[in-house]
């Protein structure tokens, strides 16, 4: 066959001229692309809220776990561990393994191709995990005061700095897992580290509460420095130094691997 | 067709097209300005070089076909073209430009479907093609895109769920809603219905009257050359042929076939006899395949014919057809890539 003889590209309207989407709006359509996702998954919804409610309800109304509270009722002194846990599977498990499919998928290279390119998919997965960790929140926030929380308002922009600290280093952690490794290998390894942070991480309870060793190791983990940050903001009012210095390093260190190191194939 | 017509006329031109199809390929396409331009290649995966020295040339309102076996380098080829990898030597321009340093100018303008779709399977069908269209200034409308290639059957279904053909079909639109001046299609029919394949060359073909450059690799020989203007033959990271489909076809010196359906029982011995007379290099041979149905395979030239014909003629046979039978695009392919598994 001949290539038909046709004029090189006819005149086109403006209308019909390539071009992209200004830069804002590309992102915003990616971050609820990001967020429709993972609030439509059964199993990241089980992870991101049904997993910290049934931690928190449990914690409050059952006394399996003999909890020193530190002179708080046990609502006011649970309830900032359970938002720090809330960030990390947002942040961290759901984000890891949403990314890593994605890019076994090809979904990442699809549309790193389109006018998104790949930094506008960052940006909207970043604020997909925001506005996720927003209707979080609002879930755990509304379970925590029916059963009893009264938290000082006044305490809010110290717990939003914590939790963007906490997405910061937690989301740097998820792209670097899953940029890295197997789509199976990030489901297993990302459920497995949460369940440890949780459990011996220094999120739900206080880091020096932990047994041993333990207790001078959570400290510095990041899981650890979320929830210090989470319970400073909410129960004394700031965020601690300290683990503002320890996110903080996380998230350069992290990031720095993740920006090295992440595959796009 | 005078414009294809007039170089018959002159003999000295009729020979140089002959000679070098690639350069008459090249003078019949200079009023398609180049679109995609790719010259030296060189592509290696730990050490190994996938893409070794490839040149290739696609031009505006032309489908450009890379055919080439399993692991030739076609899809390393297109995804340098798309930026989704660095060269490691040689260079690429789509559009003039480079497509790493400046993908950022050449995103709204190239249009993709990867081989493996790239589709993410959570998300409704028709949803994922608004969102592709929400990244692009004044995109097609999607819901005449969506018609066009018959998605509105499974519009409301998520991908995870849609079949390979419907995936392809929803990855097309994909490719193609953001109005692009250069689409690369890796594989597109992979795994389609034959309905689903018209949709989708005749899409192509819309787009190229509309003046896009068209990239697409395929393993299927019927596609390239039913669609393709230009094809260039990859294997071990090279082009090792390029031209339009009749130039490669055309070209080399394989067997002829003559087919005739006549008569059933007829006695070929005679015929072959006086076909392999000549100095003919090849012999002829043939038979009948089925009852009434002969098969001769040789050097296919007029005398050939007139001999064929001539054997009929004594016989007082009228044959219900005679027809000759050039190599297929494929017979190229093969000669070329070799026949065996690998």
């Amino acid at each position: 066959m001949s290539s038909p003889r046709v004029a090189v590209r006819q005149a086109r309207t403006p209308a019909e001229t390539p071009a992209a989407a200004p830069a804002l709006r590309r992102i915003a359509a990616q971050a609820s692309f990001e967020t429709r996702a993972i609030l439509r998954n059964g199993e990241q919804l089980l992870v991101t809220i049904v997993l910290p409610v049934l931690v928190l309800v449990g914690l409050v109304r059952t006394s399996f776990l003999d909890l020193d509270t530190q002179g708080y009722t046990r609502i006011d002194f649970v309830t900032p561990g359970v938002l720090a846990l809330a960030v990390m599977s947002t942040a961290f498990t759901s984000q890891a393994i949403a990314t890593a499919f994605d890019r076994r998928n090809g979904v990442l290279r699809l549309m790193a191709t389109t006018p998104l390119g790949r930094g506008g998919l960052l940006a909207g997965k970043v604020l997909g995990v925001l506005a996720v960790e927003v209707v979080q929140v609002i879930v755990i926030a509304g379970v925590a005061v029916a059963l009893g929380w009264r938290p000082e308002l006044g305490a809010l922009p110290a717990v939003v700095g914590a939790g963007l600290l906490g997405t910061a280093a937690f989301t740097a952690l998820a792209l670097l897992l899953a940029g890295t490794l197997r789509a199976e290998g990030v489901l297993a390894v990302a459920n497995l580290v949460l369940v440890l942070l949780t459990v011996g991480g220094g999120v739900l309870l206080p880091a020096e509460q932990l047994a041993g060793p333990l207790a001078h190791v959570a400290v510095l983990l990041p899981s650890g420095a979320l929830g210090e940050a989470m319970r400073g903001a909410l129960l004394h009012g700031s965020v601690p130094p300290f683990s503002v210095v320890i996110l903080l390093g996380w998230t350069a260190a992290l990031g720095a691997g993740a920006a090295r190191l992440f595959r796009w194939h | 067709m005078p414009l294809s017509d007039a170089p018959a006329i002159d003999s000295a031109q009729a020979a140089t097209a002959g000679a070098t199809p690639a350069s008459a390929a090249g003078a019949a396409d200079g009023d398609h300005a180049v679109a995609v331009e790719v010259r030296g290649l060189v592509k290696r995966y730990d050490g190994r070089a996938v893409v070794d020295g490839l040149d290739l040339v696609a031009r505006q309102g032309a489908v450009t076909a890379v055919l080439g076996p399993n692991g030739a380098g076609k899809t390393t080829t297109i995804e340098c073209c798309e930026g989704l990898r660095s060269p490691d030597g040689g260079t690429v321009r789509v559009l003039g430009r480079d497509p790493v340093a400046d993908a950022r100018a050449l995103r709204p303008r190239v249009g993709v479907m990867l081989q493996d779709g790239g589709l993410p399977t959570g998300v409704r069908a028709l949803e994922l093609l608004r969102h592709v269209a929400a990244m692009y200034a004044s995109p097609r409308p999607v819901d005449e895109l969506a018609e066009r290639l018959g998605l509105h059957g499974f519009a409301r279904t998520t991908v995870r769920r849609l079949s390979g053909g419907q995936r392809q079909r929803v990855a097309l639109a994909a490719a193609v809603v953001g109005r692009p001046d250069v689409v690369f299609l890796d594989e597109p029919s992979a795994g389609m219905d034959p309905q689903s394949r018209r949709a989708v060359w005749d899409l192509v073909r819309e787009l190229r009257a509309d003046g896009v450059a068209i990239v697409l690799t395929t393993h299927l020989m019927d596609e390239a050359a039913d669609l393709a203007d230009h094809v260039h033959v990859v294997d071990h990271g090279k082009v090792i042929a390029s031209g339009s489909v009749r130039e490669l076809t055309d070209g080399g010196s394989g067997p002829g076939s003559v087919r005739i359906e006549a008569t059933p029982g007829l006695d070929l011995t005679p015929l072959l006899t006086t076909l392999n007379t000549p100095l003919s290099a090849e012999a002829w041979v043939g038979s009948e395949s089925e009852a009434g149905v002969y098969t001769l395979t040789g050097a296919v030239d007029p005398a050939a014919l007139a001999v064929v014909t001539a054997w009929l003629a004594e016989r007082g046979v009228l044959a219900r057809s005679v027809s000759t039978g050039r190599r297929t695009l494929e017979d190229v392919f093969l000669d070329l890539t070799g026949r065996n598994l690998r």
